[in-house]
């Protein structure tokens, strides 16, 4: 197992972990912001970025625009998507049980799902190949897919400006009292219904992101693409303490690099490769239930 | 001897509908069981069979208010049991031709109703293993981490190729047809379930739903109470899902992709969250549903060039429905109210009184 490893494939893995781990944290990120301030598991936010990915499909090979203005549509489309999903299914249930909240998650999960397999049938599309992103190229006997160099570095910038935004900026600010202390952020005259409206832009963007990213390295759109990467990133924020924005990049960049890692090392177990993240998911909660970065939560009467 | 006469005297005068209804109940499934055709046998088997897995989600989501999206696993879990133990022998190498079974196995074969319980039981122990680390925290853990359970146990079942046969799923396990089995089976679990959430544990159960704080404080333990719960509710969905391998007479890894856990909770949504007889209403109104809006799957152009009938269609208004229903009606048709005898005779009257009091004032109007 580990004798067949030279530092060669070593190194190749490393770059690859990072990347799948970065892709990982954009999706968390939204999880994880949503979470912060609704105290809601956003299930749908695994089919927003499916959704994406169908957007940048249509719009490359369906509508033949080009890559960058199909990219600028993708991103404000899939915020319009967050924004509307958050005012129909969510903004009315507010005051509701937090049951009903997680069953409208839910509903509006399996509805995109449902309404993806019924409009671009079951059948995995081709993503659009972008031949200067997959063409690999060597450096000293290792070769690299350049996208697995570019996911990084643009999840990086998207991150260094998110974190200006949260801890910079007005919006950030009011972002943070809210996720604080909800009712203290209303009464301090915070529009409460625009700062969640600004977390589901903001997390649907970087979902969008994510998906365009995602495409390039795994080159097929079907409806179902969203669940499991949404399972994991969501685990990811737990990982990293939900609720907590470095948090996340931190429990999907480690997410990443355990995947890619254990099947690099034990090839006989690649067939659980998505299993992974749900053993690390009941080791955290067992010893780690606020994560690595979070708080210790206590719940008021 | 004659004390016991008299209790079971008192008992039948007190509750003599209860017993007519049971009684009509048992005779219409017998007189079912033999004079319908094959598909419709099937069709109401199935109708037992989810009344008794959206019984177990509505334990633990409706009347303990624990999010659990693990029905699938469970089921998955409490139909390959039975598969694995009850495919007769002489079949195995048939079925199992890339890779033999694993010889523990290979010969051991148990009778159904055997094979069922340890099925249910089975899935106990998985949720054991679920339940230790998620329920002892407050939030929302259980849904996620039951939710991706049940994606793993179908990863886990696709790859031990020499118990579960992988992709390729078990065939020809022994299929039961007729209807005692799946509405005795639900029949036992509905009179469980009302005993259950009436005696102390239900009202324990109901004291977390409502506030986990001042239950805790009144003296409920929680994290037992929610285990026993959830353990519950996972023994009955692995009766269900055994139930489901028989009816079918075969498993593979596809039939319960986590989306199959979603009908269950449109059953419990649709027929109110912490109601036993909304559930089994709506079972029946979902699962015969989904039959009847099978044509919205078959191509059907509208007008010119616009096939709007295809597949898919079936599930996008089930999901809408599944929308509307919490966003609108968050009570569904039952609330936390049970079909009882005095139910039906309040709503009678309600309804009476409303046809009444339009009667009275539809005269005095013409009166005028």
């Amino acid at each position: 197992m580990v004798v067949g490893m030279t530092m060669e494939t070593f190194l190749q893995q490393l770059i690859n972990g990072l990347s799948v781990g970065s892709l990982y944290a954009l999706i968390a990120i939204g999880y994880t912001m949503v979470y912060g301030i609704l105290r809601l598991i956003n299930f749908a936010h695994g089919d927003i970025f499916m959704m994406a990915a169908y957007f940048t499909y249509f719009g490359i090979a369906v509508f033949f625009m080009p890559w960058y203005v199909t990219f600028i549509i993708t991103i404000g489309l899939t915020m319009l998507l967050g924004i509307t999903i958050e005012r129909v299914a969510y903004r009315p249930l507010r005051d509701a049980p937090k049951t009903s909240l997680l069953i409208s998650a839910i509903g509006v999960s399996f509805l995109l799902e449902n309404v993806a397999t019924y409009l671009f049938s079951g059948k995995p599309q081709a993503f659009p190949e972008f031949p200067l992103m997959t063409t690999p190229f060597f450096i000293g006997g290792l070769s690299f897919q350049p996208v697995s160099i570019v996911i990084p570095i643009v999840a990086f910038i998207l991150m260094s400006a998110l974190l200006f935004i949260i801890n910079k900026t007005k919006i950030g600010m009011a972002m943070r009292a809210v996720a604080v202390d909800y009712d203290t952020a209303k009464l301090m005259g915070i529009k409460i219904n625009g700062v969640i409206s600004s977390t589901f832009a903001i997390g649907s963007a970087l979902a969008a992101v994510g998906a365009i990213l995602w495409c390039m390295k795994y080159p097929s759109v079907l409806p179902l693409m969203g669940v499991v990467p949404g399972l994991k990133c969501f685990i990811a924020a737990v990982i990293g303490g939900i609720g907590n924005v470095k948090g996340a990049v931190l429990g999907g960049l480690i997410l990443g690099f355990s995947e890619v890692l254990m099947v690099a090392f034990f090839p006989a177990l690649t067939g659980y490769r998505d299993a992974i993240a749900f053993v690390i998911l009941i080791i955290i909660l067992l010893f780690l239930p606020n994560g690595l970065l979070g708080k210790k939560q206590v719940e008021k009467v | 001897m004659k004390e016991t006469q008299n209790s079971i005297g008192a008992y039948l005068k007190a509750h003599w509908k209860t017993v007519l209804f049971l009684v009509v109940l048992l005779i219409g499934i017998g007189l079912a069981d033999n004079f319908v055709d094959s598909y419709l046998r099937r069709l109401l088997n199935l109708c037992a069979i989810y009344v008794i897995v959206s019984l177990s989600m509505n334990l633990v989501n409706g009347f303990t208010g624990q999010f659990s999206l693990g029905q699938a696993g469970f089921m998955a879990i409490g139909a390959y049991t039975v598969a694995v133990f009850t495919v007769p022998i002489e079949s195995r190498a048939a079925i199992f031709y890339l890779e033999p079974m694993a010889p523990f196995l290979a010969n051991i074969q148990l009778p159904f109703i055997v094979a069922l319980i340890l099925g249910g039981l089975a899935a106990v122990v998985v949720a054991f293993f679920i339940g230790s680390p998620c329920l002892r925290l407050r939030g929302d853990y259980l849904a996620i981490a039951t939710l991706g359970f049940s994606e793993i146990i179908r990863i886990v079942f696709t790859n031990t190729q020499s118990i579960t046969n992988g992709a390729l799923g078990i065939k020809s396990i022994p299929t039961i047809s007729s209807l005692w089995w799946t509405y005795g089976t639900a029949l036992l679990i509905i009179i469980a379930t009302v005993l259950l959430i009436n005696s102390t544990y239900g009202r324990a159960f109901k004291a977390i739903r409502e506030d986990e704080i001042a239950a805790e404080a009144m003296g409920v333990g929680l994290f037992k109470t929610k285990m026993t719960s959830f353990l519950i509710g996972a023994f009955f969905a692995g009766i269900g899902g055994g139930l489901f391998a028989a009816l079918l007479g075969t498993v593979d890894p596809k039939q319960f992709y986590f989306t199959l856990t979603y009908n269950f909770l449109l059953i419990i949504v649709l027929g109110g969250m912490g109601s036993i007889s909304g559930t089994v209403i709506a079972s029946f109104v979902v699962t015969l549903g989904q039959e009847a809006l099978r044509f919205l799957d078959e191509p059907m152009a509208f007008g010119l060039d616009l096939p709007i009938f295809r597949p898919g269609l079936r599930m996008v208004v089930f999901s809408f429905l599944l929308m509307v229903i919490v966003l609108f009606y968050r009570k569904g048709l039952m609330g936390t109210n049970e079909l009882t005898w005095d139910f039906i005779a309040q709503k009678y009257h309600a309804i009476k009184q409303k046809l009444s009091r339009k009667k009275a004032s539809t005269e005095g109007g013409g009166q005028q």
